[in-house]
Parts: structure tokens; C-alpha cells; sequence
């Protein structure tokens, strides 16, 4: 039976009840969130039963307004097959930003899930060697979330002539 | 005598079997700021632990705080030796959120450049294969090539290594007569020379036996591992986005997805090879087909989008509506729509995925490159263990890394 993105809704739904939620298509590709404690559950059935065999992408997104769920996780997958993609993510609150790691199911996982712990502080239960990748191991905050601004391009208070601009 | 019984050695060192080699940042045979941190017994690599993030510059970071056209110079600095596939693939990554239509020359003008990039980064990788393999003449001899490619490059948009090429909705001026005279130049050219390019390496013995059984990987590891591009299909599975997802027209053009079987350092020179004669009969195709463009739209260079593609000079000057665009796109006052958007394309190594979450405001809310070496250089410890050292480097150099894009 060819795959979908209806087809992969209606037996992601007949699986997982109403642990999958928010089903929607941008641009063509399905997206849809579960818990972060289904995480696992969701992309072994993924990779068992619907052929996603092959782990796009995974990155780590800050919603500093999203109550206990600031830190969403994404994931990317691909059926190489039937050449569809699906999207999925998970939310956890920025003071437990606990998500199990996908490194058992794919061996990409490793880098990308330090990648995004590097960033954004998700601690990724389970993982091999979690430790900063492209940082400085000695940095003690995680960059890409929100609350560290880049510099305000419309502030006066530098002196022009050190920036070649006086 | 006596004296000997003075010296003392570190505690272990008598009872360690192997060596420690700290192979890199630095080391010339790296080809890029990569460390590697080696057990080797003798020549024989134990194990190896790799570091990166050497030229980490923040990309992502510095993405959401910059209009749409503001991004394209920080792709440029991700894969460097193709820097035109990545502007491409942004633009198309926009192109696609904000519903763009491009027109057909503008696909095919955009394909020329992209395959004729996607040349210029497979010659250099190969070629640095036989360079540390011991054979320096062939990459020599292609460089004069990559430099004509680059001289196209410069026609079309006034640089080199970092382009900065065309702009949401097309190209910023149309392609000059040089721009077309210098392609009919390399594409005449060009195929004798990758002959002779292939006649010295792919049947030389000594080539053969450095690389055949070296750095291999089956398929469903290489799978797992996340490889895209060249190197997954060196073990033989026939993915490649420009077929599977379509983008710019490329479903238009006849070409095939060369492919390997067994992901060693061999196959993935065969692969590269084989792709930049596909690469060179579709620029053919595409040449072809803006030529047969006449008239008014053989002067289309790109699409009517206002709201990001800067209006010509005279207008800003004499036309109110033009100006205010000018102001609005340069001053970055364009709202986006709301949505993400995950935008792959064919990078000369692998799929560059560029993932797009915007909130409604003037800049990305969150920007995320797939880098594809990032993900499959992962696997390089599991590629050399058990090999020579000396297959290390040129299992390194067949991957195509970049360390631009590897640390972003």
C-alpha cells in the first residue's frame, strides 16, 4: 500500500490514540507532536512498520512562550521507498529538558543529538557520550536559546573609530 | 649501567601495546581544521576519537537576526567548494515558503551553475584523493578548470570562492555573452580533460590498491550512519534529491544516478567521476534550452516577487513604488509568513537540508542546516579501524569534508 501523509496519520492515530497530536502539512510534508515520553515508541513504529529507516535531520528549537514546553526537539524522517517525509517533535520544559535519545535506533542520532544539547541543554537520557561538539567544553550556558539576544544593530554607545566607521 | 636504573617512565607505559597520535587540527594531510586522536599498534589504527568545531561561527545564530537575502553570504561559507549549490539551495528553501514561481530560464540558468559547481567540488575531492595517494599531477592538471569554472562564476555574479549568487526570485543580472562563451569554452574542453583525468587513475594499479578495499561500508550501515550524496551511493543505494524531489526544473533533464557496491574509497572516486559526466550533459541540456528562448524571454533573468527582489536602479530613482521596495527590502521591513518549512537539496556531498521555522517576524525565528559531512563524518573511526594510517587519510579525503560546513 502506498504511503500517504493520510495513510500515515490513520495508523499513527489507530497506534497511538491520542498520544499523536497536531497533525498538520506545511508545504507538503505531515508534522505532528508527542510526548516527550513516547518519543521512542513513535520512531521504532516509525522504522518497523512504516519503512521511515533513515534520520534526516534532528534539531532543537527555543520557544521562550511556550509555558513548560519551551524546548522542542525536531525530527526529520525518510522513507526512502516511498519517498515520503514526515515530521515529528517533541516539547519539554526548559528546567527538565529530558528527552530519551534516539541512538539505539539510528547511529546519526549521536552527533546531532550533541549537536542540539551543545545549543539548547537537552539532555538526552541514555546517550553514549554527551558531551559539547562544536563549543568549547568549558562554556556553562547553551547559546541558541532565546534569552541570549545578538547585538542590538541599532545601539550608539560604541566608538565608530574602533570599527572603522568614524 | 647504573644510571639506567635511575630513569623513571610514566606510570603504564611500559604495559601500553599502542601508540597515541594526535593527527591534526593542523596536519596537512587533513585538508581542514579536523582533529583525530589515534591508538595505533603499529601502523594498524586501534581506534580513533574525532573533535570538531574548530571554525565554528555561530551560522544559526547569526541567521536570526537577518532578513532572508541577508543569509545567502552565510551559505556561501558552509560547503565553500560549491558555495553556488548552497545560495541555490537558500533561495529555493524561500522561493518555496513564500510561494515564488520562478520562471523556466531562470531554472535552467540556475541548473548550469549548480552542476557546474557540483563539478568544480567532485574535481577537487577527487583529485585530493590522488594527491594523497601519491599522484600530484592530475590535480595540477584539473585546477586550470575549476579556474574557468570560476571565471564563470565571476561573469554572472562578480566573484569566486564565496558567490553570494542570484537572489530570491532569479539572478541579479541576466548571464553575459562572456558568461555564455566561457561555458561553450569548458564545455567543449572539459570532457577531453576528465578523459585524460580518469586514464590516469581509474585503471593505474598503484591507485587501484590504495583505495579498493579501503574505507568501505555496507549500505545499511552507511544508512544509518545518515550518509546522503556521493558516498551513500557508492554502496549502492540509488538516492539522490535531484531525482527524488525534484527541485529547479530538474525533472526536465535525462540524466542517470551512477551508483556503487561496495562504499570503499574506489567506489566513491568511480561515483564522483561518473557524476560529473552527468553533470556535464545536463549543463548541455540546459544550455541548450536557454538558447531556445527567444526574443523578450531570452531577457528573463528572474521572478516578479517586489517584496524581496530589488528593483533596477533607474526605477528606485524614478518610480515611487520602486523605491519604497528598495526601502522596505533593504532595511528589512518584509514580514514573513507564518509556518516551517524543511527544503532539501543535492549538495555536491550529500543532502543539504535547510529547515526554516518563522514566527511572522522580519527574520527566521529558527534556521537549521542539515550539513551533510556533519553527519556522516560520525562514522569515520568505524571507516579506519582496522586499516593502515595511511588509508586513514585518504579514507578522509574520499569523504569530502569540508570543514566550513562540517562546524557551520
Amino acid at each position: 500500500m502506498a504511503l500517504t501523509n493520510e495513510t500515515i496519520q490513520a495508523q499513527l492515530e489507530a497506534k497511538f490514540a491520542d498520544q499523536v497530536t497536531n497533525f498538520s502539512t506545511d508545504s507538503g510534508m505531515l508534522s505532528f507532536e508527542s510526548p516527550a515520553a513516547f518519543n521512542l515508541k513513535v520512531m521504532q513504529y516509525l522504522f518497523d512498520e512504516l519503512g521511515f529507516t533513515f534520520l534526516t535531520d534532528l534539531c532543537g528549537v527555543h520557544y521562550p512562550d511556550n509555558k513548560d514546553a519551551e524546548i522542542v526537539v525536531v525530527y526529520h524522517l525518510h522513507n526512502f521507498i516511498e519517498n515520503i517525509r514526515i515530521r515529528f517533535s517533541v516539547a519539554v520544559p526548559v528546567t527538565k529538558p529530558d528527552v530519551f535519545t534516539a541512538t539505539k535506533i539510528f547511529e546519526s542520532a549521536n552527533w546531532m543529538e550533541r549537536e542540539t544539547y551543545d545549543f539548547f541543554g537537552v539532555n538526552f537520557v541514555g546517550h553514549p557520550n554527551l558531551k559539547r561538539i562544536l563549543n568549547v567544553e568549558e562554556m556553562d550556558y547553551f547559546p541558541m536559546r532565546k534569552e541570549f539576544p545578538l547585538e542590538d544593530q541599532t545601539r550608539v554607545d560604541k566608538d565608530d573609530e574602533m570599527f572603522g566607521r568614524g | 649501567m647504573e644510571a639506567q636504573h635511575n630513569i623513571t617512565l610514566p606510570e603504564g607505559s611500559i604495559e601500553k601495546k599502542t601508540t597515541t597520535l594526535n593527527f591534526g587540527p593542523t596536519h596537512p594531510a587533513t585538508h581542514g581544521v579536523f582533529q583525530n586522536i589515534m591508538e595505533i599498534d603499529g601502523e594498524r589504527v586501534v581506534s580513533s576519537v574525532q573533535s570538531v568545531g574548530f571554525i565554528h561561527r555561530a551560522f544559526e545564530k547569526l541567521a536570526e537576526r537577518r532578513n532572508l537575502y541577508q543569509i545567502t553570504p552565510i551559505t556561501d561559507r558552509l560547503n565553500y567548494c560549491s558555495s553556488p549549490i548552497n545560495n541555490m539551495g537558500w533561495h529555493l528553501t524561500c522561493e518555496k515558503f513564500l510561494n515564488v514561481q520562478t520562471p523556466k530560464r531562470v531554472d535552467y540558468l540556475r541548473i548550469i551553475i549548480m552542476e557546474l559547481a557540483r563539478i568544480s567540488d567532485h574535481l577537487i575531492c577527487n583529485s585530493i584523493v590522488g594527491v594523497d595517494t601519491g599522484a600530484y599531477t592530475g590535480f595540477l592538471y584539473v585546477m586550470q578548470y575549476r579556474e574557468l569554472i570560476y571565471e564563470i562564476y565571476e561573469e554572472v555574479c562578480g566573484s569566486r570562492l564565496t558567490t553570494n549568487i542570484g537572489r530570491i526570485g532569479g539572478f541579479e543580472r541576466n548571464f553575459t555573452n562572456t558568461a555564455f562563451t566561457k561555458l561553450e569554452k569548458f564545455l567543449n574542453e572539459y570532457p577531453g580533460v576528465l578523459k585524460e583525468f580518469e586514464s590516469l587513475f581509474t585503471r593505474n594499479r598503484i591507485f587501484m590498491e590504495r583505495t579498493q578495499g579501503t574505507g568501505g561500508i555496507s549500505a545499511a550501515r552507511a544508512m544509518n550512519y545518515g550518509f546522503t550524496g556521493p558516498n551513500l551511493r557508492a554502496t549502492g543505494v540509488d538516492y539522490d534529491v535531484r531525482v527524488a524531489n525534484p527541485y529547479s526544473s530538474y525533472q526536465d533533464f535525462d540524466f542517470t544516478v551512477p551508483v556503487g557496491t561496495t562504499g570503499d574509497n574506489y567506489d566513491r572516486f568511480l561515483v564522483r567521476n561518473a557524476e560529473m559526466w552527468q553533470s556535464i550533459s545536463i549543463i548541455k541540456q540546459a544550455y541548450q534550452k536557454v538558447q531556445e528562448f527567444k526574443g523578450a524571454e531570452a531577457e528573463i533573468f528572474h521572478a516578479d516577487v517586489p517584496e524581496y527582489y530589488l528593483p533596477k536602479k533607474e526605477d528606485v530613482y524614478n518610480n515611487m513604488e520602486a523605491l519604497i521596495w528598495h526601502f522596505k527590502i533593504i532595511m528589512g521591513e518584509v514580514e514573513m509568513p507564518k509556518g516551517q518549512i524543511y527544503n532539501p537539496v543535492e549538495g555536491a556531498n550529500g543532502e543539504l537540508g535547510f529547515y526554516l521555522v518563522s514566527d511572522g517576524g522580519r527574520t527566521p525565528f529558527r534556521l537549521h542546516f542539515r550539513r551533510p559531512c556533519f553527519i556522516y563524518y560520525q562514522a569515520y573511526p568505524e571507516l579506519i579501524t582496522g586499516g593502515m594510517l595511511s588509508d586513514a587519510v585518504v579514507t578522509m579525503s574520499s569523504l569530502n569534508l569540508i570543514a566550513g560546513e562540517l562546524d557551520a
